[in-house]
Order: C-alpha cells, then structure tokens, then sequence
C-alpha cells in the first residue's frame, strides 16, 4: 500500500500546492479584480499600491507579451481586461511582492476609473437584451406541434434552478518559475495541465515545449478547475516570466468564492403531452441558461443538457432548445454532471407535476416511460446494454417499496407536524466527452530494473480515485502486486496534448491507454520468458502472481528475476500507447449522432421527514441500485456515489448562492455559503452493485463513476416536495431550486402569510 | 509588540518571537512548517486546521480542539499543540488504519482535521458513543466523501475502544497500547510542567485603545487585519472563567467558552436540554474558544447565546480601572452594533436570578444548515406558572430587529393570563408588530416574520402541547 495517496492522506503527508517548498527568490503574487459588474474602462490607479515597500512589480494586459487572450472554446476571454469589464472579480492586474500579505494590501490599494454600465444577472433578462454567448441551439425528434393533439394530458410550467459552488476545499494557485532559454516550469492546481500550458504559450507568445506543466494532486475540483485553473497559472506565469524570479499565486478563499464561476443557474419553460395510459408522447423545453460574462465551457455544458433533457425516459417526440446567455456574473463553468443535472431536474419536475394532474404517484409514471434496450434517445444514439429497469426493479424490490409506502403513509396519518415523502430517481448518463475529439489519451509506463513501475498519464487524481484505479489496472495487467506500481505525477512533458481529467472519463481513457502500454510491455516480458525458458509457444506463457507460469503451471522465475533478465537481454522496459474511444461521433449540423461510448444507469429510491412547524427536512435514506459494470474497486466506487450523492442534495437544498441586483456575490465566505455537513448528509446510503453486467469499453469491464450519481440528489428534492404535499395537499408550488428551509416553510404557510 | 513564546507542538520544545496576532494555523505552517494542518477557510467554519491544545495542570493535560485559524499562537504558550504530524506513528495509528479501510478519505484536505478532531474527542470524553463522537467531528467540512464513510470509520473505532473509568495517566497510556497516540504523550505533563511560566493573558482592563480579545472567533473573522495592526490585550481566561452560584444568583464570567456552559451541570439544572441547544451553536472546536462575553459583546443582532441569556433576565457587569455596573442585558443594546459600554469597559459577568422549580425553558433556532450555521431567527423562552397563569414569561428573538430582541410587549401581554389557543394567537400578533426584520443573506424579511412566528408557536407546542389547538396554527 505504500504507493497509495490515501496512505499519505490520513498521516497529513500528502503534497498540495501550498504546500510544496518554495524555490530560492519565489515572490508572491495577488490579483487586483474588478469591483464593478459592468463599466467601460478608463483608467487602472496603481500609484498608491506601487508605494507599498515590497511590491516588486504591478502587471496589467499592456504587459502581455503574446494574445491577451484564455477562452477555451469560444476566445472571447482576456487574461486581464482592457477596456471594459464584465463582472465582479475579473481580474484585472497582477500585483507580485515580496510576501503574500504585502501582495494583497497592496492590491486593496488599486482603484479601477470606469463608467458603469447597466448590470444584468438574470438569464432571460439577458435574452430579451439580446446577450447571447453563441446562437440558440435546437436538438429534436419526431413533431412536437402534431403530438399535442393526441395527448390526453398537456402540463406546462416553468423551472428555476440555483447555481452551485463547488467549495473544493484547496483553493485556486499555481507555482511558476522560469527556466532557461525563456521557459517556465509550472505546478498547477488544474484538471487540464495542457489547457494551462497552451494558454501560457498564447500569452507568452512562446512555443508549448517551453512550457512545463507538472500536476500531483488536486484538494478537490469538482470541473471547478477544469478550465478555471487556467488564470491563476497564467498570471503566476506572466510574473515568474517578467520579473525572473518564481512566482506563486494562490487565492484566499474569498477571493476564489468570488472570482470564479460555478454550476450554472438555469431557467425553463416546458411542455410534456401525455396520453390517458400515462406514456409521454412529447416533451418540448426551452433553456435558459446563465453563462455568466464569457464563454468559458458553457456551450459545451448546454450540449449535455440538451442530451439529458429526457433523462432515462424514452420520448417519440422532443424538441429542446438550450440558449447560452451572457450576464454580468463570473463565468460560470464544469461541475459535475456538466449540465446533465440541470437538463433532467427540469423533465423530473415536469413528471412530478404531470403526475400529480393524474392523480397518480410520480414513480408510476416514471416507470411507465423507462427506456428500454435498443430504444432511440432523441439525439439519435440507441441504447445498448440497458440496464436501467433491470436497477428500477431490483431497488423497488430490494428496498421494498411497497412496505415502505406503508409506513410512510401510517407515519403521516398519525403526525400532524412531522411529514414525510418518498421519490424515485433514476438515471441515465452519457459517457464520454460530448467533443468527439477529445476522447482520447496516452500512457507512459517504466519498469524500473528492481521490478518497480510508474505510470504516466494524463489523468489528474483530485480526490476520485484515479490514481488507485490506473494502479489496479496495471497491477493486474502485469499480475503483481500493486505496492510496486507508483503513479507518476501529470507532466506535459512526458504526457502531451493532455485532455482535462473530466466528464468522468479519466479512468476508462487513461486506464484503456495504460493498459495498451502495460500489454505492449508484458508481449515483449512473455516473449523473452519463452525464449528463457526454451518454451516455442509463447501462449503458454503467462504471469501470475508475479511469477512466469507455463500452461497455467507456476514456476521458479519470478517478476524480480525476469525484469531483471529482459534488462540484461536488452529488452525495452519502457512502452507509451496511445488509445482513443472508438465508434463515437455527433453530427453538429444535424445536432444527432452516437456521441457516447456508453451509459451508465441507476436507480435511487430517496426518503426524507420534514419538520413542518419549522420548515426544516432531513433525508433520511438514499438507497441505490448502480450499474457500475465490473467495478475496478468497490471501495473508490462506493465513496464516489455517496460523495456525489451528498453533493447532489446540497445542490438542491442548501447550496444557495445569492447575489445582489448589482453582480455581487453575497453568499461569499463559509459562514454565507452552507454546504452539507456531517449532521446533513442522509441517515443512511445504502447501495447495490448491480450483478452480472460488463462494459467492454471500460477497463476489465469497468464503468465510469464519477458524476452520474450526482443526479440521484435530485430525488431528494422531490421526497422533500412529497412531504410537504402531505402536509399541504392542496400546495401551489413554484419548482424552484434549491429547496431551502426559507422557501419550504413560506410555501407551506403561503395562506398564513396571505392573512398576516 | 512581538512576543517569545515557549510550546511543545507534537514531540518538540519550540521558542519563536511572534507578533501578537499572529494565528496558529500560520505559525504552525510558516514558522515550523508543518504542512499538514491545512488553510480552508480562515474563519474557523471548515475544520480543516483543527489542532489539539493541551493545557498542563499537575500531572495532567487537559486536551481540546481549536480552529487553529482564528487562534492566537500566543495562547497556545506554554502549552501541548497537537497536530496530524504529532499524531502518526510508525507505519499508520489505529485510526488512520480505519479512515484507509473504509474509504474516508478521498481528496485528502480535509482528513487531517478530521483525524484530530477525533483524537480530541478520543483524549477528552470518559465514555464513548457514537453520537458525541459525531459531534466532536461537526466543525469539519469534506467535501468529497459525503461522511458516509466518515461515520462507518469512527463508528468502528469507538466501538473498539473503552475507556471508562480510567484516570487520565491510564488513559493515556491505554490510547497508546491501543496505537491512538504515539508513546510520547505520555511524557507530555512533565514536559510541560519544565516549562518557564508564561502568560499574556490580561486581569486588567483595557485602556480603550487596544483591542480586547476573548476568544477572538470573532475578532479574527471579522477584523483580522486591524488586530494585527493594533496593540492587542488578552481576556485572561483563568480569571474570567468559572460558573457559580452566588446566593440565589447564578455568576458566568465573561471568558467562559460556550462548551464550558453547554456542560455545567449548574446551568443543566434550570435548562435539562442546554447540551441540544448549544449543539447548534458553531462547532466544537469554536465552542472550545468562543466566549460568552464575546458573543455578547460582538452584539450580533442573532447571537444565540445572547438570546438565550435574555431569557434568563440576565444582568452584565462591567468593569473599568474606575468603576464597576451592573446593567440588564437587554438594556445593554442600543442600536445596531452599538453597545451602552465606554471602550475602558470590560464585561467580566454574566448574572442571573436562580429560577424558581416551576421555571420551564426552551430555545428555537432555524438556520439554512442545521449544525454549524448562524440562525436565520432564533428565540428563547422562559416561563413560570402560578396555577395555571404565566407568572414570569421572556421571550427573546434574534434575527429579527437590529439588536438581539427581548419582546417585551408580547411579554407584557402574556403575564398574569392562562396559556390557551387564543392567548397564544394574541401573542403571535403582537410580536409580529415588535419586530423590524430585514431581508439579507439568512433570509427574505417575510421569511423571518413568519419564522419567528413558527418558533414562537414552537416554544409552546414543546412545553405546552396540550393547551393549544393546533389545527389554529398550522
């Protein structure tokens, strides 16, 4: 276990950013940002900062060398603005100082001239303005219009849904310093080491082999610094570049919480058309969704919500429309589920109410509309190895729905205060990265003369479990035991083009990649052992238990002997692969196509008590069936559902992010932001492992984890809605998101309210 | 004006100069570079710089948790500081071995805090239960695992672990055999007892122009810079630390922290549920520091150790190098943040009239987070019956007026009448009209009226659920 991060973790030995020794000379840097949400730029006053004794430099865009220029997808971002300004915290000059506090005083000491311009914040007030991130998208199948008329049941509505923080607690920052020959080596706190790296070389105005980008391990990330990382290394670059000497850059945790983006907030409008045996015959949805001021990510995350609009329901006719709009807040960016949660809260809530016109429980209509092996998703992949309704029932069964409903109903009948609610929530997500071309990765692997292995890859491990699972892969690959395979750190020097460790691909497309490297070395192990051991058939040559075994027979050369044996013999021990997911693509003018390798399916029964004197809740249960094909380990898995579970319900509960009407974040600090502590995570998180199911596009059979169980925490905003109905049968709702004790308790006494 | 201190953290005796502001966390990470105590938050809301700090008396050290983010490093002078570092051992300690088995650490920022936060908890409690070792871990916040796994780990390890009736020497050396602690806590009383006395902390008051500090949870989060920029004094925590009675009063002094009153048994004896109420208030590592006189000094319009003191009818007395009063607590709020208190004035007490055996208590508080958040309103109640009338009756509110409230008015009403359905809705109306909430980041302004309202209604369905019919209410 000695290679293993967790190890490390619980002696407090682990390695983060700010904590690595400093090299000799290393100055400190601060970002001054914008106060203001919107304004034309006059004038940036930096004459009082520059008296600080210990500022050593203050850069503005005028010292950037190379394009002023970090947008991913779109360029439409300045590293630091120049003429005008977009939201509150853009940064907008660098302060470097000999201390962090000196740095940060300073910074307080910079007034920004500029004439305010009107400030918008709310997505569809930002449509009727015309402030738009990329032009509307429309993904669709069948004909909605004619559908209408065969529909028994038509229920229109609309949805609102809050942003999330994503508080990884290690906050933003990197460590530059200057090589020679013009080049820098970076340590990035970044889920995309080469998004960094090219973006140096874009400001830079340097060729990307200068630039050296190395990542151990991230506190956290979430898709928080999936391209928001980016920044924050660039400005330490900027520095280190200008001023010769190493630069390191971290944000405070206000500066973080209010520079930098989040989960974006949505709007909705929907209509779903069913007909009298509850199937839903169509489904149209339009997005609004709050990009904040630059492009960021977003067009890419409005994608997946457009892919999951119709979560795991098959649908003959949709037509979803997603609109990016721009407003005067920070970009918002990544998070798990990548705009998946969003796209299905919005037919969850559709569902709930169209049951409720029904008369009917809303899991009865759910499951009447489950997709089926071979059904078409309406952005034209079909499914395949469908395991969703074998989840459905076996949670139904397992956890005893049906008792359970009893109980539930004899505890409302003889409560008058204390209610409670049941929901179902299943789910259906896509894997793969939605961009086709970034489906791809490479590995580096060493074994070293002693027997010992490391591994290169693009993957970043942020606290998911990566690490151990490229190690697992590895190990049994090579059939050793896993002590000797040692994750390297992510370098862009021994791993180029790197895509973001994300869109909870970072095991299957690195761990497929190691595996190729791993087997290129093992052909080349089994063909020397042959030669050895004077065996013509190199088939019957195996290892097992880090021993060679001939037909399956063990014998006296062991893992040691015969990597010493090839090293001698002038065997490689060193093997880089390359691997890219095949058969997927999506046609972006058709807006169809099979953008995913695969999908992972689940099934959560959810069951919460809701104080309903004081409008406050606490969920009791979670209790899950998941498809995780053959997991690579039990152990990572079940913490990365129940982490993702917990982060899923806070999302819908307690996470409120606020701002006022001028762009300013008010909920900006811990004691202002509440996520979920130990007291409000669910009484219990049981959990299936769903039997007899593989993947054989994930490594041994394995699936991808990391978001697809965030989505669960939307059924407990529905246990909680359930509970309150009992209470309140006759409850006029506003399917707002998050489900706050304040928004609870004002929907619970709106008639109260209405007499005071 | 800087300052030599001498400590031992974990196994080594340190002398540093330091500045008096300067907080642990920073010592801890700058001067000895000691990177396993991890910065998240600087405001004590995270956990995840939790050390351990052990104060020597005799023979034995008393342990308790502290956010060493809003800690000053000159209170842990003389002093046992106990981090991560000081907790491993060879190869992995009994709990570190648990929180591997069963998952319960995924990014690793967090875990260091965790894992000495139930040290703590391990080193200070006689017996062991699930559930107080669960709230010893509340001030920690993860955001990755979700605390399942969390809880699974520390059930195991408390479930193992019996440490009843063992003196603090045998308790010691028990967590050691049972590989909690390295062997060198045990050593720790001697060492410390070799220290050079040392104690910054101040009997006297202040002149006005330095700024007083108690527990200084709040000082920190609120004005960290201009601490560090003034000439800063220390409530001495020994002398302004105890709770009594005093004839038929009850005396707290102003430096006692709140987990010192969430555990008398003196206050238990007029409030049975005083631990539940305290228990959601901050955490315990802030509730091992944050004072009384600090909470209600800092004048928090929700305060909720002040909202609960004006149900007591609680008097303050302060003092100065000139003078001494007494005041009501509820006289002592002037305005928002604005106190009847000259700067020479220190508050050393807290004083209260010993309820009668027909008084009845109960405190309400709503937050958006349940544990470890500031209320969104809060209210406590206090009231005697004479033969089915309220004789004596204090409702107080936070959250709801610019100062934390007693509703005078709605008391006013309440005396002297019978607890009924309509006595209970007439009370209703009229704290409606004594309050001036304002909508802000704990809530809308319509929010809080109706909150106080439900708390209110609360007050009496607890303590009185059979004198009023709820289907008026609800």
């Amino acid at each position: 276990m000695k290679n293993s991060d967790n190890i490390r973790h619980v002696r407090g030995e682990s390695l983060f950013l700010d904590d690595f020794p400093v090299p000799e000379g290393t100055l400190y840097a601060a970002v001054y940002a914008s106060p203001i949400a919107h304004g034309r730029m006059k004038r940036i006053d930096i004459t009082r900062a520059m008296q600080v004794s210990g500022v050593r430099a203050i850069l503005t865009a005028k010292d950037i060398p190379g394009q002023n220029q970090i947008g991913s997808i779109i360029s439409d971002e300045t590293l630091l603005a120049e003429d005008q300004v977009q939201y509150i915290g853009e940064p907008l000059a660098v302060v470097v100082a000999d201390d962090q506090e000196t740095a940060r005083r300073a910074c307080r000491l910079i007034e920004l001239k500029a004439d305010a311009l009107p400030v918008v914040t709310d997505p569809r007030e930002a449509y009727r303005q015309g402030h738009l991130l990329a032009p509307p998208v429309v993904f669709s199948m069948g004909d909605t219009e004619s559908a209408w008329a065969n529909c028994n049941l038509i229920v229109e509505d609309r949805v609102d849904i809050g942003g999330q923080e994503h508080l990884y607690l290690e906050t933003q920052g990197a460590l530059a310093w200057p090589t020679e020959g013009d080049g820098l080596k970076i340590i990035s706190s970044t889920q995309g080491p080469t998004a960094v790296q090219r973006n140096i070389a874009r400001v830079l105005n340097l060729p990307m082999h200068r630039v050296e980008v190395d990542v151990l391990r991230l506190g956290g990330a979430f898709g928080g610094k999936e391209d928001q990382a980016t920044s924050w290394a660039v400005m330490a670059a900027l520095a280190a570049h200008h001023l010769k000497q190493p630069v390191k850059l971290i944000l405070s945790r206000k500066e973080d919480l209010y520079m930098t983006g989040k989960r974006h907030p949505y709007s909705a409008d929907y209509k779903i058309g069913l007909n009298a045996g509850g199937k839903i015959l169509a489904y149209q949805v339009t997005f609004y969704q709050n990009g904040g001021a630059y492009a960021d990510l977003s067009t890419a995350i409005l994608e997946r919500t457009l892919f999951h609009a119709t979560n795991s329901y098959y649908i003959p006719n949709v037509r979803a429309t997603g609109i990016s709009c721009r407003t005067n807040l920070p970009p918002n960016t990544a998070f798990r589920g990548f705009g998946g949660p969003q796209g299905m809260f919005v037919i969850e809530a559709a569902i709930h109410k169209a049951a409720r016109a029904l008369g009917w429980p809303a899991y009865r209509l759910q499951q009447k509309n489950l997709l089926e092996e071979g059904d078409l998703l309406y952005y034209g992949q079909k499914t395949e190895a469908c395991h969703l309704k074998r989840c459905w029932d076996e949670a139904i069964d397992r956890y005893e729905l049906s008792r359970r409903e009893e109980e539930v109903h004899k505890f409302n009948s003889t409560h008058r205060l204390l209610k409670k609610g049941l929901a179902m929530m299943p789910i259906t997500f896509g894997i793969s990265f939605t961009n086709s071309l970034l489906n791809q990765a490479s590995a580096l692997i060493h074994v070293y003369t002693d027997g010992s292995i490391g591994i290169s890859t693009a993957a970043i491990e942020m606290g998911q479990g990566v690490n151990q699972k490229i190690r697992t892969v590895v190990a049994r690959l090579f059939s050793v035991d896993i002590d000797r395979v040692k994750m390297e750190t992510t370098n862009t020097t021994r791993i180029a083009n790197t895509s973001a460790t994300a869109a909870s691909t970072g095991a299957d497309l690195n761990g497929n990649a190691a595996l190729i490297a791993g087997q290129t070395i093992l052909n080349r192990l089994r063909l020397h052992a042959a030669a050895l051991l004077g065996i013509k058939d190199t088939k019957k040559i195996d290892i097992r238990d880090e021993r060679v075994c001939i037909d399956g027979q063990p014998g006296d050369l062991y893992w040691p002997e015969l990597i010493q044996s090839a090293y001698v013999n002038r065997i490689s021990l060193s093997a880089q692969a390359y691997y890219a997911t095949p058969g997927i693509y999506f046609n972006r003018r058709e807006n169809k196509g099979k953008p995913f390798a695969y999908h992972v399916y689940g099934t959560a029964i959810i069951e919460a008590t809701l104080d309903c004197l004081r409008g406050t809740y606490a969920i009791d249960s979670v209790q899950i069936v998941h498809d995780f094909g053959q997991s690579l380990d039990p152990l990572v898995d079940r913490g990365q559902v129940e982490g993702a579970v917990v982060q899923g319900i806070g999302w819908l509960t307690l996470e409120e992010l606020v701002q006022d009407s001028q762009g300013r974040l008010l909920s900006n600090t811990f004691s202002t932001y509440k996520v979920p502590d130990i007291y409000s995570a669910p009484g219990e998180i049981r959990l299936t492992f769903l039997s007899g199911v593989d993947n054989p596009l994930g490594p041994f059979n394995s699936k991808a984890i990391g978001e697809p169980p965030l989505m669960y925490g939307i059924g407990a905003y529905f246990a909680i809605l359930n509970a309150m109905r009992e209470f309140s049968p006759e409850l006029n709702f506003n399917y707002r998101a998050p489900l706050t004790p304040e928004r609870v308790l004002l929907s619970l006494y709106q008639t109260k309210l209405m007499e005071t | 004006m800087d300052r030599a201190i001498t400590l031992i953290v974990n196994n080594r005796q340190v002398s540093e100069i330091v500045p008096p502001a300067m907080t642990l966390l920073d010592f801890l990470r700058r001067r000895l570079h000691l990177m396993g105590t991890k910065e998240v938050c600087r405001e004590g809301d995270c956990g995840a710089c939790s050390v351990l700090i052990g104060e020597g008396e005799k023979d034995r050290v008393t342990y308790r948790s502290v956010t060493s983010c809003i800690f000053p490093v000159i209170k842990a002078a003389g002093k046992h500081v106990v981090t991560i570092e000081g907790l491993n051992r060879r190869g992995l300690n009994f709990l570190q071995r648990e929180f591997l088995a069963e998952g319960a650490t995924q990014c690793g920022f967090c875990t260091p805090g965790f894992l000495v936060s139930l040290s703590g908890y391990l080193l200070t409690h006689e017996d062991y239960s699930h559930q107080e070792a669960i709230n010893a871990l509340a001030g920690n916040i993860c955001r990755c695992t979700g605390y399942l796994s969390i809880e699974r780990a520390t059930r195991k390890i408390v479930d193992q672990l019996q440490a009843a009736n063992l003196s603090s020497r045998q308790k010691l050396e028990y967590l050691v055999d049972q590989q909690v602690l390295p062997p060198y806590f045990t050593n720790i009383a001697r060492r410390l007892s070799d220290l050079p006395n040392q104690t910054y902390d101040e009997s006297v008051p202040s002149d006005g122009k330095a700024y007083l500090m108690a527990g200084g949870s709040d000082l920190y989060v609120q004005k960290e810079e201009e601490i560090s920029k003034s000439p800063l004094l220390f409530l001495d925590s020994r002398v302004f630390s105890y709770i009594e009675r005093d004839g038929r009063e009850i005396v707290i002094g102003g430096g006692t922290t709140f987990e010192a009153i969430r555990h008398s048994t003196l206050l238990q004896k007029y409030i049975p549920r005083l631990p539940d109420y305290l228990n959601l208030v901050a955490s315990l590592p802030v509730r091992n520091s944050a004072t009384v006189a600090g909470n209600i000094v800092n004048a928090s319009p929700i305060a909720d150790l002040t909202i609960l003191f004006l149900a007591l009818e609680a008097r303050l007395i302060l003092k100065s190098a000139q003078r001494e009063r007494s005041l009501p607590l509820h006289k002592f709020y002037l305005g928002y943040k604005k106190l009847d208190k000259s700067s020479e004035e220190v508050l050393t007490e807290i004083r209260f009239t010993e309820p009668p055996d027909s008084f009845r208590f109960n405190f309400e508080k709503v937050s958006k987070r349940m544990h470890l958040d500031i209320a969104s309103v809060n209210s406590a109640f206090s009231v005697t019956l004479a033969e089915d009338k309220i004789a004596e009756v204090r409702i107080s509110a936070g959250g709801v007026a610019p100062v934390p409230l007693l509703l005078s008015e709605t008391n006013t009403y309440l005396k002297d009448r019978e607890i009924s359905t309509s006595t209970v809705e007439e009370a209703l109306k009229i704290a409606n009209q004594e309050i001036s909430p304002i909508t802000d980041i704990r809530g809308s302004a319509q929010y809080k009226r109706l909150l106080l309202r439900q708390l209110i209604l609360a007050h009496f369905v607890t303590l009185f659920p059979d004198k009023i019919d709820l289907a008026a209410f609800v």
